[in-house]
């Protein structure tokens, strides 16, 4: 494969890497949401009513937080829209059906949370669990399976007019060996982070059955991040992208290695119930797993241009100088502030609960006006 | 080709409207309830708690479903409109972007604080959060409003690389087409949300007149087997006064915001987008002076007309602020297009459309008008079923002035009602005109929106998604009614047992799910 390497300019390296930054931050926030709501059918016990009050606890650690953590979702698509047209055109177009997978998966989950509340009847909250539970599945699995396409590399060729890149790939050919392994570690993963934030989050038996479940589902993540650490390493190694040299590719392999690391540090700690710890290091495993997804991707944005005659890579596909300027002076300025807010809300709501927190009727339901 | 056109069109149109029912209830609501709330925390008074909460719980239930329907709105310019996003993502895409980045972040966090934070936010903290939610809805609005004004009237851009690219940001931000949309829009989220607040306000005020005379008040019993009664609606009166004509005196102020924004966004249209203004009027001859018809009965291809009223001068009048000029018929617009290609009024072109132009026979467009019905209606419908919410919220405040007790009529509900929808209704059918009424151009005289759709991307694979939202969308629309008409219902909160105090240890939280 000869591709043509173009020096990218400062600015799109920049913004290569905040695109890079607003998936992991989403991915290390929402990540524990999705886990969370993927946790809802198996971790609470006990009679109904137990069960629904522990389903409650879990759903009010991420009430305050799920919506801002999606956002960086948006904001990675808009930051690609904006500093990569090209890459956004072609990936959201290309990805049809999958996308279309994430955005039911969003749409239900995201009112799951909202409405659950909002009425008191067991068939209509046991509804929307489910819509939470599966919605999170969903748009994990798609999103697991997507990322090890990224690493394989997905053909595009240029359309008809010459200017316009599509992926030339079918929907099935996704679901290679490596795209299905990226589908099961991502689930995985974030039902692990997920069980882990929930024993930083919660007190009582569920804060000691979601640290039960975190040694186990942390095992089989583990030997599934190793293989997806390797497979990486040696089916899709670094050294085959051009743009990616020497120095690179090792640190390809180091934060691979770390990123496995990082998981069986943090496994260590959630045995030893250092739940902070182990919160941090399963975000430090996600951190780098994606450092390695996003460094062998760097400059092909994960697109195999073989067959196209002009090659859809981080020049080609970028926004003109003018706007990336623009875009960079907004980030510079806006996204500290953002970090502040967000950070000082989870400080707010940084309380564990327990089952003792949740009102018998949820404040929404008590609202019939007093009889005189 | 065309199928995966006017599918993708159809999927933008429902998802766009379905998604713009939410969004001016969202932005007027959120600081409708933001002010509520600074008027209970300033007088004291516990009827504005009542309403906070009241309206806090509606907005909520609302937002939710504009959230999830909004992230469709990002992706699908990707997925369905991927030569689109490549061609205009230099100029398209940075408001996008900065919109996630200023405007989500903020609302969606600051909700998540105000919903959450009642007892454990100190009261004025909380109080801002609700503020920069609010400031959070509006700051995506710019965003937005910008981004779709540019498709209106593409300023600031060259063409250069195979695409249109930024030539001056600032010409983008202070496009005169935004300038007067982002006024308009705003006013009419008002319009929407004051509708909102007194309609409900004034049914409840209804139930509560009837009452008190004696008169039969069906006793609504809701799902949770709590019991709404006439005693309760009495006693509540007064706080549904106060709600109904705040929303009223809202709802007027915001109208003629609409108006005076909406006569100067329509001649700003005039200037960069005649055919428009002559599809609005469905006017086929160049005329001076242009009049106005309230209704026109025509034969069925539109092109005679057997019946109409019409206000002589009127149109001249909407379009350059006197009643005698000319305004450019759409046949006229036709030839000069055959001629010299897209022009605005005044015969010029923006750099963008100078330059696109000799791009532009590949596509072979031989008519450059939209569909005219759809443009006349609309334009119409929007007026008259905004102005129609208009004077009945003159109605309401005229017939409760002086505490003077709400009618016991059968009437005064179905004005009520009328007030919840009219001013949605007529949002839609302005978006459906302005969007319309760019036709055939996704970017107005640079890019047609027939070249605009994915490539790649099957009819039939749109034509699933259009399928699977519909089905989706449905079913929450399902969910909202039931949970609006069960909290419009179940009335007033009781809020006698509030505290500021902050809750800590084992007790249980002021407000969970």
């Amino acid at each position: 494969m000869v591709t043509l390497v173009t020096d990218p300019s400062a600015l799109q390296i920049l913004w290569f890497a905040l695109v890079a930054v607003l998936w992991i931050g989403y991915f290390f926030l929402e990540g524990f949401d999705y886990g969370v709501a993927m946790l809802l059918p198996i971790l609470p016990k006990g009679d109904a009513a137990r069960k629904e009050t522990e389903r409650r606890v879990m759903i009010n650690t991420i009430g305050p937080v799920w919506d801002g953590n999606e956002v960086w979702l948006l904001t990675a698509g808009g930051a690609t829209f904006a500093a990569f047209p090209g890459w956004y055109s072609t990936l959201f177009s290309g990805l049809y059906l999958p996308l279309l997978l994430v955005l039911l998966g969003l749409i239900v989950r995201g009112v799951s949370f909202e409405y659950r509340a909002k009425h008191n009847d067991t068939r209509w909250h046991a509804t929307f669990d489910w819509c939470a539970t599966i919605g999170s599945f969903i748009i994990v699995l798609v999103l697991g399976v997507g990322f090890a396409n990224f690493v394989a590399g997905m053909p595009v060729a240029l359309a008809g007019n010459g200017v316009t890149w599509v992926m030339t790939g079918s929907f099935w050919s996704l679901f290679s060996w490596y795209g299905l392994l990226g589908g099961v570690l991502f689930v995985a993963l974030f039902a692990t982070h997920g069980a882990v934030f929930l024993s930083l989050k919660t007190d009582g038996e569920i804060r000691e059955r979601a640290r039960g479940f975190a040694s186990k589902s942390g095992l089989v993540t583990l030997v599934l991040l190793l293989a997806y650490v390797l497979g990486l390493q040696l089916a899709f190694p670094a050294s085959d992208n051009p743009w990616v040299n020497g120095l690179a590719v090792t640190a390809c392999w180091i934060v691979g290695v770390l990123s496995v690391v990082a998981l069986a540090v943090a496994w260590v700690f959630n045995s030893k119930g250092r739940e902070g710890w182990s919160f941090i290091f399963t975000g430090v495993a996600i951190l780098t797993m994606l450092v390695m997804v996003f460094i062998k991707i760097y400059g092909t944005l994960g697109f195999d241009s073989s067959a196209a005659a002009t090659p859809l890579d981080m020049t080609t596909a970028s926004s003109s100088p003018m706007t990336l300027q623009i875009m960079s002076l907004a980030a510079l300025v806006f996204v500290p502030i953002v970090l502040c807010y967000q950070a000082w809300s989870y400080w707010v709501f940084r309380r564990r609960l327990s089952n003792k927190n949740i009102p018998v009727v949820p404040q929404f339901l008590a609202a019939k006006p007093k009889n005189a | 080709m065309e199928d995966a056109v006017s599918i993708a069109r159809w999927q933008f149109g429902i998802t766009t409207v379905y998604h713009f029912l939410f969004v001016p209830i969202t932005i007027a609501t959120s600081m409708l309830v933001a002010i509520m709330q600074t008027m209970w925390r300033r007088t004291g008074h516990e009827k504005w708690l009542k309403l906070t909460k009241f309206y806090g719980k509606l907005f909520l239930i609302n937002f939710a479903a504009g959230v999830v329907t909004g992230i469709v709105q990002e992706f699908q310019f990707g997925m369905n409109w991927s030569e689109y996003s490549r061609f205009v993502g230099d100029i398209f895409g940075a408001p996008l972007a900065l919109e996630a980045l200023l405007a989500f972040f903020l609302e969606s966090t600051f909700i998540g604080l105000w919903i959450f934070g009642w007892g454990r936010l100190n009261p004025k903290v909380h109080l801002a959060s609700i503020y920069l939610a609010a400031i959070g809805t509006m700051i995506s609005a710019v965003f937005i409003l910008a981004a779709n004004s540019w498709m209106q009237n593409p300023v600031g851009a060259i063409y250069r690389n195979g695409r249109a690219e930024m030539a001056d940001f600032g010409a983008v931000l202070t496009n005169p087409v935004f300038l007067a949309t982002f006024p308009h829009q705003l006013a009419a989220c008002y319009m929407v949300a004051g509708g909102l607040i007194s309609g409900i306000a004034g049914w409840h005020l209804w139930r509560a007149s009837r009452a008190a005379k004696g008169l039969r008040v069906s006793k609504k019993t809701l799902p949770a087997g709590q019991v709404v009664t006439a005693e309760d609606s009495i006693r509540e009166a007064s706080t549904w006064r106060t709600g109904m004509r705040f929303g009223a005196i809202t709802m007027l102020i915001a109208s003629l915001c609409v108006i005076v924004s909406g006569d100067i966004l329509g001649k700003e249209m005039v200037k960069v987008q005649p055919m428009k203004m002559a599809a609005a009027e469905a006017l086929y001859q160049t005329e001076s002076p242009a009049d106005f018809s309230l209704l026109t009965i025509g034969t069925l291809d539109g092109s005679k007309e057997v019946f109409s009223i019409k206000i002589p001068g009127l149109t001249s009048f909407l379009s350059h602020g006197n009643f005698s000029e000319r305004v450019q018929g759409i046949n006229d617009l036709e030839k000069a297009y055959a001629e010299h290609g897209f022009t605005r009024d005044d015969g010029t072109k923006l750099a963008l459309q100078q330059a696109y132009a000799s791009q532009l026979e590949q596509y072979g467009l031989s008519s450059v008008a939209p569909i005219i019905p759809v443009t006349y209606w609309s334009f119409r419908l929007m007026m008259g079923l905004g102005m129609l919410g208009a004077a009945i919220s003159v109605v309401m405040l005229w017939v409760t002035r002086k505490n003077k007790p709400a009618p016991t009529g059968r009437w005064w509900p179905v004005m009520c009602a009328a007030l919840l929808f009219l001013p949605l209704a007529a949002n839609s059918f302005g978006w459906i005109f302005t969007e319309m009424g760019r036709q055939p151009w996704i970017v107005a005289g640079v890019l047609p929106t027939s070249a605009a759709v994915s490539p790649g991307v099957s009819a039939a694979a749109v034509l699933f998604s259009l399928i699977a939202f519909t089905l989706v969308y449905a079913a929450i629309a399902c969910v909202v009614l039931f949970l609006f008409v069960k909290y419009i219902r179940l009335g007033l909160p009781d809020v006698s047992n509030h505290s500021d105090d902050i809750i800590d240890g084992d007790a249980p939280l002021s407000f969970a799910y």
